[in-house]
């Protein structure tokens, strides 16, 4: 359980701190207009956007994991999609041209959709699927409607607790470019993930599947 | 695709200003007959190199007649835009538009020595694919590479308005159109933008049949050159507001919008007032309350001139006209160079103020009815034309032709490529170094200069400076 829980703050950081999340948006919007406040409140419009993408991703499947009876399917299922996606992401290296189509300012809007389009939500999935198999082994067989209720109300919890890391991640990035280390640093702590991100809906898709399969 | 972003993408325009300087410069090479292919000639910029100030490489194109212009880069500094990132694209390929022929080269320069063609866009994929002729300033932006047209379609260029299109900036595809609501504007010349505040600035030159086989004397007295500034809203592709700056003022060409994103400002160039024959650059900026407007700023007057002494054309005149044909501006926003064509002249002002410029130095060289010589000894045919800076600011380079119809008109038996490059005094002045002259191989002209890693007419910044 711990470990699930880890999983859903690690990887916050891990989203936060890729600079395709948003983190760069924040330091350029608080050097516009020239003050921390345009900052900071740049980085609450990603969070807001971001967490509405977990909740996106995340809610389906907890109406879906109530049908406790078919569980390991979806699971398996599930795991499926994310390495599905993460191999498409690996084909195609294309970057998702309609972002850019996005007016500079609507910074909720652009997180919601570069979250989408890059998985980020779905590499939530198998770890928040392993948390709600685990509350169903505690409890027993509670009636569906319950199931259900428990379950959305932890999506809520990991999608709050991976964005709130997220944030956290990405603020202190932002915050240091912006206050400490100036735009140099931009470019240097600017690493390209692409492969990297795709293999991690693989791997987190593999080890959701593999649990799964397990038993937990 | 790299791993990390491309060490000559900058987030400001101050870090370029102090990035490593330029060793190479690539400058068109035009023949204006069509009698040989055009190409790109790679001039060593690298004091300590034996082959300084000469060309260490030429790379001639397969076809004739493509009449190379303006060109640029497949990735700048906006690569490292926070919103559209990408930031792993290399700087590496130049995209290079015949604006007669409509066919587009992309040409390999990673190894500048070895520079070699990576694609052809043939004419016929860009008619098909735009609706649009004769392309012609090249920008990397948030949706890839864009191409700004001077015709329409049809033959003549002339079936519907030109404009800009959009490219892959990974596989050089043609997109297509970009414009989604042009407004008033039919003609088109060239475009910049300032990419976090999300808008774009075009302008106007002319219709093919005003310019291909020559100056149109007739449409200039009348007035029926473009004379026009749009501003757009950049993502949506629409025309947000026109600004006429006057039918007298022909020929609005060149936008230089401030680096420093955070400015709202910018300029252009006006080639020639049909009222006095005077130059003319305009500031253009954004009021408070989000209308663009703009104000004509630096004013070049003509210099009176023995009719026998002047090409035809001009004769009537009694005088030489600037005809600003290019300007550019330094990457600390502060001097603004105006390249005067017809006078012969190089100016350089302090636009610290853009609403007041200060003329703060001056270089005579070529001219009509003057043929001011190089301080090194040699000819410099027509006069000061397509001008590039150094990222540092402190080397102004220029080559000499115009375009090939136009060079005939005004200087007429003249013939000749040159680049040359002065020197930027601590304290602004210019100076020509008489030791930088490249002469072109016989038969070709010069024209647009681009510097390997920038200059201060690619790159836009997405951060301002700090």
């Amino acid at each position: 359980m711990t470990a699930l829980w880890g999983a859903v703050v690690l990887s916050g950081v891990y989203h936060g701190a890729n600079p395709g999340m948003g983190w760069p948006l924040a330091v350029s919007a608080g050097l516009m207009e020239g003050r921390n406040r345009a900052m900071l409140n740049a980085i609450g419009a990603l969070a807001v956007g971001h967490l509405l993408a977990m909740l996106a991703i995340l809610l389906p499947f907890s109406v879906m994991s109530a049908m406790a009876r078919w569980q390991t399917e979806i699971r398996i299922g599930a795991g499926a999609l994310v390495i599905a996606v993460g191999i498409y992401l690996l084909l195609n290296r294309r970057h998702p041209r309609f972002l850019s189509r996005i007016h500079p300012t609507k910074l909720a809007l652009w997180s919601f959709l570069a979250a989408m389009a890059h998985g980020a939500g779905l590499m939530l999935v198998p770890i928040y699927l392993g948390i709600c198999g685990l509350d169903v082994a505690d409890t027993g067989h509670d009636a569906a409607r319950a199931l259900m209720g428990q379950n959305i109300a932890s999506a809520f919890l990991v999608a709050l607790a991976h964005t709130l890391a997220m944030t956290v991640a990405g603020g202190v990035i932002a915050v240091a470019i912006y206050a400490y280390f100036g735009l140099k640093f931009l470019s240097h702590t600017w690493f390209n993930l692409d492969v990297v991100w795709a293999l991690s809906l693989v791997l987190v898709g593999a080890l959701g599947v593999y649990f799964a399969l397990r038993g937990h | 695709m790299t791993l990390r972003p491309d060490p000559t993408f900058h987030a400001t325009a101050q870090l370029a200003m102090q990035a490593p300087v330029e060793n190479y410069g690539f400058t068109v090479m035009l023949s204006p007959d069509g009698a040989q292919p055009d190409g790109i000639a790679v001039v060593d910029l690298d004091p300590e190199s034996a082959d300084y100030g000469r060309i260490v490489h030429t790379l001639l194109m397969p076809y004739k007649g493509d009449e190379f212009h303006h060109f640029g880069w497949n990735a700048c500094s906006a690569s490292l835009s926070p919103l559209s990132g990408h930031a792993f694209l290399e700087r590496r390929y130049l995209i290079v538009p015949g604006i007669r022929s409509s066919r587009i080269y992309v040409i390999d320069v990673k190894e500048p020595l070895e520079a070699k063609i990576h694609k052809i866009i043939e004419p016929e994929e860009v008619f098909a694919k735009t609706g649009y002729s004769r392309p012609h300033t090249i920008h990397c932006g948030p949706e890839g590479i864009y191409v700004s047209t001077l015709g329409g379609g049809g033959a003549d260029g002339t079936d519907g308005p030109p404009g800009i299109f959009i490219m892959d900036c990974e596989t050089f595809e043609i997109i297509g159109q970009y414009e989604m609501d042009r407004g008033p504007q039919d003609k088109h010349y060239d475009f910049w933008w300032n990419l976090p505040q999300d808008y774009m600035v075009s302008s106007e030159w002319g219709l093919p049949p005003q310019f291909e086989n020559g100056i149109v004397p007739e449409d200039l007295l009348s007035n029926k050159y473009g004379h026009s500034i749009h501003f757009w809203d950049l993502r949506k592709r629409k025309n947000i507001q026109t600004i006429d700056l006057g039918e007298n003022h022909q020929m609005a060409l060149e936008i230089r919008p401030a680096h420093d994103p955070k400015k709202s400002y910018g300029f252009c160039g006006v080639v020639v007032d049909t009222t006095n024959l005077q130059g003319a650059i305009f500031t253009w900026w954004r009021d408070a309350d989000g209308t663009w407007q703009a104000e004509k700023t630096i004013t070049i007057d003509p210099r009176p001139e023995q009719p026998e002494n002047l090409p035809p054309l001009l004769q009537g005149f009694e005088a030489v006209p600037p005809l600003v044909t290019d300007i550019d501006l330094s990457l600390d926003d502060k001097y603004l160079y105006v390249a005067c064509w017809g006078m012969g002249e190089m100016h350089q002002y302090d636009v610290s103020d853009p609403m007041n410029p200060e003329l703060t130095g001056k270089v005579e060289l070529g001219g009509i009815a003057r043929g001011a010589k190089h301080p090194g000894g040699g000819d410099f045919a027509f006069g000061p034309q397509m001008v590039e800076i150094s990222r540092d600011g402190k080397r102004v380079y220029w080559t000499n032709s115009l375009y090939s119809s136009w060079d005939e008109q005004f200087y007429p038996g003249q013939d000749g490529g040159q680049m040359v490059m002065a020197r930027v005094g601590e304290n602004g002045g210019l100076e020509l170094d008489p030791d930088f002259y490249v002469d072109f191989p016989k038969g070709y002209r010069a024209h647009q200069i681009r510097l390997e890693g920038g200059d201060c007419s690619t790159d836009s910044f997405c951060y301002p400076n700090v």
